[in-house]
């Protein structure tokens, strides 16, 4: 009994965290996983065997290859190339890049935005918590496909609407869950202690509050990272997301559905599985995350 | 309680109103449409007339105001594409797509509630894990992916289904539909599935929870002490309970099985209003998808106004506190 607590005591939060996380195979995987695919997109000019878009490398005789095929200069394409003898597996990992900065970037600055929002409606209560409340119910009224689709048929396509699309479809649940989690703080001891001290507004609800509110948002952040990557690559399948310079897993999908038909399946194949393990990926992450970080469910 | 309704009425209709502002304002200021309307070949005195002729000259309120009296009279301008009435093409598309999304929530609801009951009474047996497991992948996976897979399995390598299209329809009230004929049937089954799996997951995952819930509770003790059969305590006293979240998300969520139609439709090449809209943004064919935004907004507000309504009209609790 006593050396365990002394064990516990001894233990950082964080190294608590990571003992925790690590109990399911599942999420570890899933952790894995995604610190690959981002190192993947972090590197891709470094372990690509092509840059599929230097119209020197590519050779449109290498067009619609099976994986496995050797290309006349003895490029082994592994995943098979598409219609416009672009290898797939180099194509999968410029792919990524796009895919992760488009939805981690606008994951990230949905959470700033939502989760000030969120913490200033909380703090502040009145009016103006009414008025963004009153907003998020708004949005969340509304399906994020068709938010997204609204803004992009107005906007256009582009990595910068697609961005600007995904940021307003996800801000809402951020505020919410900030809100909640920020309303059950603001009574504690602590931030009466902050006021007490005469600090100012803004440093109590972000270097007091927000510390505390993290561990949700933390969680709602991981799955929105998901939905967000979910959402651009339907997007980008029907069009209305990246252009065709700045291609993402979604598009690549899209360019080879012609040839689905004709049961030249790789071309869409691959990079829909490397969307598929992305997402999984993330899910497990946050899942697993959602249950360590909850205080009620720890043992 | 009347207070209540003409508060929620008003509410519905400032959303729609903000909406008309918002999508008025999206394509007349941000996008330019003289450059979309106007051909580009055209000489300085067409322009001129074009631009005089479309109200483009005027200021900006009075262009509001005269949009807003268009689709308060349902006429928001001919299609450049069809050379049709944008709303007339619109809704010669909705009985595909009404007839995808009811199918979809019909399967739904007949494989999901009893998948649902039974991952509920035998939380730990094999099929209860994969079902569990398997809605969880029908919320995160994108469902055009899983459509793709459906193409690529049934019909390019077993070739069982077709992949695209409507297949033979059979007119019915002057409308064409593909659920009356064997053809249109087949053709019917992939995309149903498609755009139901989301829904599908949501309901087998809320029917568990309920009946977990349900279960230990006094009520249920009771109709079982009483020595009432297991099927009527499961098919009367639970579902009774289940079904009022249920019911409330369906309704919710049938409206959100429109708006992703899109996807399916897209995939499926199935002529609906979601196919239309993507290749309507496609061409730029901008009265058709002014006139879709419009007519999906209306429609999500009053499916939204109906849902809470009818949420005081199943749900005691509600209605008292709206007295209280």
């Amino acid at each position: 009994m006593s050396t365990s607590t002394t064990i516990v005591a001894e233990e950082s939060p964080f190294r608590r965290l990571v003992g925790d996380f690590v109990q399911s195979k599942m999420a570890t995987a899933g952790f894995v996983v995604m610190c690959l695919i981002l190192l993947c997109a972090v590197v891709a000019p470094w372990i690509s065997p092509q840059n599929p878009y230097d119209l020197v490398q590519i050779d449109i005789m290498d067009s619609s290859m099976p994986p496995g095929s050797v290309s006349a200069e003895g490029l082994k394409f592994l995943l098979g190339t598409d219609d416009q003898g672009r290898d797939i597996l180099s194509g999968i990992i410029y792919g990524l890049r796009i895919s992760l900065i488009v939805g981690a970037g606008s994951a990230l600055i949905a959470g700033v935005i939502g989760s000030s929002l969120g913490l200033i409606a909380a703090y502040v209560g009145g009016w103006v918590e009414s008025a963004i409340m009153r907003l998020v119910d708004l949005q969340l009224s509304f399906p994020s496909m068709l938010v997204a689709l609204m803004i992009l048929a107005i906007l256009g396509k582009g990595v910068g609407n697609v961005m600007l699309a995904l940021v307003l479809v996800e801000w809402a649940y951020y505020a919410r869950t900030a809100r909640g989690s920020a309303l059950a703080e603001r009574r504690r001891e602590y931030i009466e202690a902050a006021e007490c001290l005469a600090l100012s507004r803004a440093r109590v609800v972000f270097h007091h509050l927000l510390p505390n509110c993290m561990p949700p948002l933390i969680v709602v952040g991981t799955f929105q990272m998901a939905r967000a990557i979910a959402l651009e690559a339907t997007l980008s399948f029907l069009g209305l997301g990246v252009p065709v310079t700045e291609p993402s897993l979604g598009l690549l999908i899209a360019n080879g559905y012609q040839y689905m038909l004709s049961g030249k399946y790789w071309i869409s194949f691959f990079p829909g599985l490397a969307l598929l393990l992305t997402i999984v990926a993330i899910n497990l992450v946050g899942d697993q995350l959602r249950d360590v970080l909850n205080p009620r469910l720890r043992r | 309680m009347s207070t209540w309704l003409l508060r929620r009425l008003v509410q519905a209709l400032f959303v729609v109103l903000a909406m008309t502002v918002i999508v008025f304002v999206g394509v007349n200021v941000i996008g330019n449409p003289i450059d979309i309307l106007i051909s580009p070949d055209a000489n300085a005195a067409e322009r001129a007339q074009a631009i005089a002729s479309l109200g483009l000259d005027k200021p900006l309120w009075q262009q509001y105001l005269s949009f807003l009296s268009g689709v308060l009279h349902g006429d928001l301008g001919r299609s450049f594409v069809y050379n049709e009435p944008a709303m007339r093409v619109i809704l010669e598309r909705l009985p595909a797509t009404m007839e995808l999304a009811v199918a979809a929530v019909l399967i739904s609801i007949l494989i999901g509630i009893p998948a649902g009951l039974y991952a509920g009474l035998r939380p730990n047996s094999w099929g209860a894990r994969s079902l569990m497991a398997g809605s969880i992948l029908g919320f995160s996976l994108p469902s055009f992916w899983i459509g793709l897979m459906m193409i690529m399995v049934f019909s390019v390598q077993l070739g069982w289904l077709p992949s695209t299209g409507r297949g033979a329809t059979r007119a019915l009230f002057g409308v064409q539909w593909s659920f009356l004929t064997r053809d249109g049937l087949v053709h019917m089954i992939l995309p149903s599935i498609n755009l139901a799996l989301f829904n599908l997951s949501l309901i087998i995952r809320l029917t568990r929870a309920g009946v977990r819930e349900a279960l230990p509770s006094e009520y249920v003790r009771f109709a079982r002490a009483k020595g009432l059969s297991p099927m009527r305590v499961v098919g009367v006293h639970v579902m009774k309970n289940i079904l009022i979240p249920v019911v409330t998300v369906l309704g919710l969520e049938f409206a959100t099985t429109i708006a992703f139609s899109v996807v399916t439709e897209s995939i499926f090449a199935w002529p609906g209003m979601g196919k239309l809209i993507i290749d309507s943004i496609s061409v730029l064919d901008r009265p058709v998808i002014v006139a879709y935004l419009m007519l999906i907004v209306m429609l999500f507000v009053t499916v939204n106004l109906v849902v809470d309504l009818l949420y005081v009209v199943l749900d005691p609790r509600v209605r008292l506190e709206q007295q209280g």
